[in-house]
């Protein structure tokens, strides 16, 4: 066995050796890019790595889309942290171990912000706590966003992030993919096989 | 002789149709990235910015590990400190023991290959589940990945159809890739549902806030690890970045330059560990250290391993990934592994044209045909080149430091070549005539032309 505090020192002693003085950390702050139809090429993105947009003008049109989508009507078992929108088919709150979330057909989760230029919405564990593995789990994953929390591009996207009291949080553009066979783009690799992302406003 | 790389690519073009396939498939996803690259007016600022940050993380890269430590510490994360691949597996495998694991999913993670984690975890007996579909082919092919980012690049989906059919009982001869993912995903689903733990790589580690990021497209990484109680990343000294706002400039470099995407499916960031769960980091120097001591090769630790330079390289996309027999193949493994092992893959500077192309591409800006060239240098001082390499250097060294030899000698060879019959000039020690014909000696050399022309009366 090892000393790892030896390591350590080690490692940091032969680092530091090397030393070239002062070198100077760029700014960020300059002019990126910025779309003067932001709905327009967060949605082409969007669709370009497998998603789906669907803006709405509130709430009510969520829970009106959903009662026409297939795998939302189809769904034995529906994950809901929007009770407002549609409701879980289980009491969520009181499952413990994640395993128990396996089979979620379909999984409505709020995210904070989305963004244009990449099609990603930035998603937390706050309000999915020890139930995250229901993001990866569900075959089918549809998130709601404010339409006015739709940003340009990363560097202002990491200008709003704080990881205070943030465990885990994901920027999740489209639904799992794989091309590893042949370079064959397949949907559906070990995640949601597809994702509808709500803009609402 | 040939080399070790040039051995293993002889073998792999001697299958022309799969080696035109290889160049064609991996061409492609170059062209995606130009694609994606060309879409951002701000491309090679991002770049200039991506290697400016690099370099200052490297100048201070002590006080960002303490620093990364102290954060990730408060988060309740376990930091440990790895001098090289022993202590990384001794730590990895102490972790699992400790909490009596027996089976553990993996996501993809260079550092592990480099450290063969697998075999030796599985010499302890514990079952070690490889959930990036393109390693898990080649984990059940019993391979190394031939790629960074690929793993199974090389693989045609008839044989993982024979091979699922193997070890998935997949339909006999079926092909269809869809069909085929269908089938791992119903595969590692299982195993995601029995790990007792989960390990990954990590993208980026931010000193600023103790936290790290996993890419990936499949969401492999993310279900390994939300499943199981035990989080394990490994990670080697170079991935740090100051703060979290830097972020902003390398994911936005890496899924473009890697396959063209705007971004990875999931680019999920770990602070701490989850809610009842435990989170191990292993910081891996294994070398990283003394290159980052070397004036000449530095930069080569800001790689992101994003495969750029792999996918672009004339004579990767032609051999192949495992002709470097190396962890990671192409241009930046050709750096990176004489690095760590000089004498074992003295070849590998070798197996390049100087092109450029890979330098070109690299997100980071590392220089990296200038560094393929100064490990040729570096090989040949520390007495490392073959003989066939050798003797041929000293004798053009000899030619070209007497200039009238040179002459001498070119006008033998002009008078001699056409004279000589084919089989004496196509020798097995004229490695260039292998696959190519002689030039046509001219009449005349360029000296002679020269000095004639100035002759002439204008």
């Amino acid at each position: 066995m090892h000393d790892e505090t030896k390591s350590r020192a080690d490692i940091l002693q032969s680092v530091r050796q090397y030393n070239p003085g002062p070198v100077e950390m760029p700014s960020l702050n300059r002019e990126w890019i910025a779309y003067a139809d932001r709905v327009q090429q967060f949605s082409d993105t969007l669709q370009f790595v497998g998603g789906t947009c669907v803006p709405v003008p509130d709430l009510a049109a969520v829970r009106a889309y959903l009662q026409n989508f297939e795998p939302y009507t189809a769904a034995k078992f529906v994950y809901s942290l929007l009770p407002d929108v549609i409701e879980s088919t289980r009491d969520i709150a009181a499952i413990s171990d994640p395993h128990d979330l396996e089979a979620i057909d379909l999984a409505l989760v709020p995210g904070d912000f989305a963004v244009a230029e990449n099609g990603a919405v930035w998603v937390t564990d706050r309000d999915l706590k020890h139930q995250r593995a229901a993001l990866f789990l569900a075959q089918h994953l549809t998130l709601v966003v404010r339409r006015d929390e739709l940003l340009d591009n990363m560097h202002q996207a990491y200008q709003r992030l704080q990881f205070e009291g943030v465990g885990f949080g994901t920027f999740l553009s489209g639904p799992s993919k794989t091309a590893d066979i042949e370079q064959s783009l397949v949907i559906g690799a070990h995640g949601p096989r597809s994702l509808i992302v709500f803009l609402v406003g | 002789m040939a080399t070790k790389h040039a051995g293993a690519a002889a073998l792999f073009v001697k299958n022309d149709e799969r080696a035109h396939w290889h160049d064609q498939a991996l061409w492609f996803v170059r062209v995606k990235r130009d694609r994606a690259a060309q879409s951002l007016p701000e491309w090679e600022t991002l770049r200039e910015t991506a290697s400016a940050i690099k370099a200052h993380t490297m100048s201070r890269l002590g006080d960002y590990l303490e620093e990364f430590e102290r954060n990730a510490q408060k988060l309740g994360a376990h930091v440990h400190w790895a001098k090289d691949a022993a202590e990384h597996n001794e730590i990895v495998l102490r972790i699992l023991q400790s909490h009596g694991v027996k089976k553990v999913v993996k996501s993809k993670s260079m550092l592990t290959e480099e450290c063969h984690l697998n075999p030796y975890l599985e010499r302890h007996g514990m079952e070690v589940v490889d959930t990036d579909l393109g390693e898990r082919i080649v984990q059940l092919l019993k391979q190394p990945p031939s790629h960074i980012v690929l793993p199974a690049i090389h693989i045609r989906k008839e044989e993982i159809g024979d091979l699922f059919h193997e070890h998935l009982h997949t339909e006999a001869g079926a092909s269809d890739p869809k069909y085929l993912a269908e089938a791992a995903r119903q595969h590692l689903r299982e195993k995601f549902m029995q790990a007792d733990a989960g390990i990954t790589g990590v993208n980026f580690a931010i000193a600023e806030t103790g936290g790290f990021v996993v890419c990936t497209n499949e969401g492999n990484a993310d279900l390994g690890v939300s499943l199981p109680k035990l989080h394990i990343a490994c990670m080697g000294i170079e991935k740090f970045l100051p703060k979290a706002e830097h972020l902003g400039v390398f994911l936005r470099l890496l899924a473009r330059s890697a396959t063209g995407q705007p971004v990875t499916t999931y680019s999920s960031h770990f602070h701490g560990p989850a809610p009842g769960g435990e989170l191990h980091i292993v910081l891996v120097d294994n070398g990283r250290s003394a290159i980052l001591g070397s004036d000449e090769f530095r930069r080569s630790l800001n790689c992101i391993r994003c495969g750029a330079c792999m996918n672009t390289c004339p004579v990767y996309r032609r051999s192949g990934g495992h002709s470097y027999h190396a962890t990671v193949p192409g241009p930046i493994g050709s750096i990176l592994s004489p690095a760590r092992d000089a004498k074992k893959y003295a070849d590998l500077p070798q197996a390049c044209s100087l092109c450029g192309s890979c330098t070109d591409v690299c997100p980071v800006k590392i220089d990296l045909h200038h560094q393929l060239l100064a490990w040729r240098g570096e090989i040949g001082r520390r007495g490392l080149l073959p003989m066939s390499k050798k003797l041929p250097m000293l004798g053009l060294a000899f030619l070209l430091k007497r200039p009238w030899l040179y002459s001498l000698a070119g006008r033998v060879g002009r008078w001699f070549m056409p004279l000589v019959p084919r089989f004496l000039l196509y020798n097995p020690l004229n490695a260039w005539g292998r696959q190519r014909e002689l030039p046509k000696p001219p009449r005349h050399s360029f000296r002679e032309l020269y000095a004639r022309r100035n002759q002439k009366p204008r």
